[in-house]
């Protein structure tokens, strides 16, 4: 059963990405990455992680696309689509992607990634509270300086945002 | 049986694809959109690893790192935005100003 979940939501994933990255149009484009998020945070159910699969559809398929889309349609790009790729532009992505896949190839022949199926540990990301406890023991700095960061952010944005010459 | 083997070549096809989309398109939107995709798939791979090493070390670095990119988004669509204000465009090609 988890097979068929995983073969199913994983071809939903590929073929979201390439959707991505053939799409003319720049909506349908984010869209397809929406459909991307929501099957990644279905194989995140299946790693047993759920707390990360809430996480990544609040976060990811929430704000972040929420955020892309409004800028989208904000900027309003319409020439995009007339303008056509050069035969170079075609040659290198296709050189630089095909070096990938021999990447990809590489790793997943790799006899050390192999699992056997007898030795799988508990999953620990179940646990919500053995979470929270991590991210306020262990892992404190990280969690202060994260905050920071969003703040940092926050300030940056609105800086970004603001007209040049106005006071 | 599904085993790690199987999440990592999800995973890095899917950071295959992204930086393809990063190579290929022109317009700064979707290259940002094809970033996010690769980003992902990290977190995706980082997850696997945790799942089958077992411990919580992976799922608390993928929990900062949606938080980072989260961030990270929101400075560069910031970014694009203003970059628009002064070319009117999104197209790399157009963006030559320190070109020659």
């Amino acid at each position: 059963m988890t097979d068929i979940f995983f073969y199913i939501f994983s071809i939903t994933a590929l073929a979201c990405a390439f959707g991505v990255v053939f799409s003319r149009n720049t909506v349908n484009g984010a869209m397809c990455l929406i459909g991307t998020f929501l099957s990644m945070a279905a194989l995140f159910v299946l790693l047993e992680a759920y707390f990360l699969a809430v996480v990544q559809v609040l976060v990811y398929a929430g704000a972040v696309m929420v955020l892309f889309l409004f800028i989208i349609m904000l900027l309003d790009v319409k020439e995009a689509a007339a303008r056509k790729t050069s035969i170079y532009t075609w040659a290198a992505s296709l050189i630089g992607f095909g070096i990938m896949i021999v990447g990809v190839v590489a790793i997943n022949s790799a006899e050390s990634i192999k699992t056997k199926a007898a030795n799988l540990p508990v999953a620990e990301g179940v646990n919500l509270k053995a979470f929270g406890y991590e991210l306020f023991t262990t892992y404190l700095l990280p969690m202060q300086v994260t905050g920071f960061l969003l703040l940092i952010a926050m300030v940056g944005v609105i800086a970004l945002s603001k007209k040049a010459n106005t006071p | 049986m599904i085993g790690l083997e199987h999440f990592i070549g999800v995973s890095s096809l899917l950071f295959a694809i992204g930086f393809f989309g990063v190579l290929l398109r022109k317009n700064t939107l979707v290259m940002y959109m094809c970033l996010e995709l690769m980003l992902n798939a990290s977190n995706l791979a980082l997850i696997a690893f945790s799942r089958y090493h077992g411990g919580m070390g992976g799922n608390v670095f993928v929990f900062f790192t949606i938080t980072v990119a989260a961030a990270e988004v929101a400075v560069g669509l910031a970014i694009i935005v203003a970059l628009y204000r002064k070319r009117q465009t999104v197209e790399v090609d157009e963006l030559n100003a320190l070109n020659n």
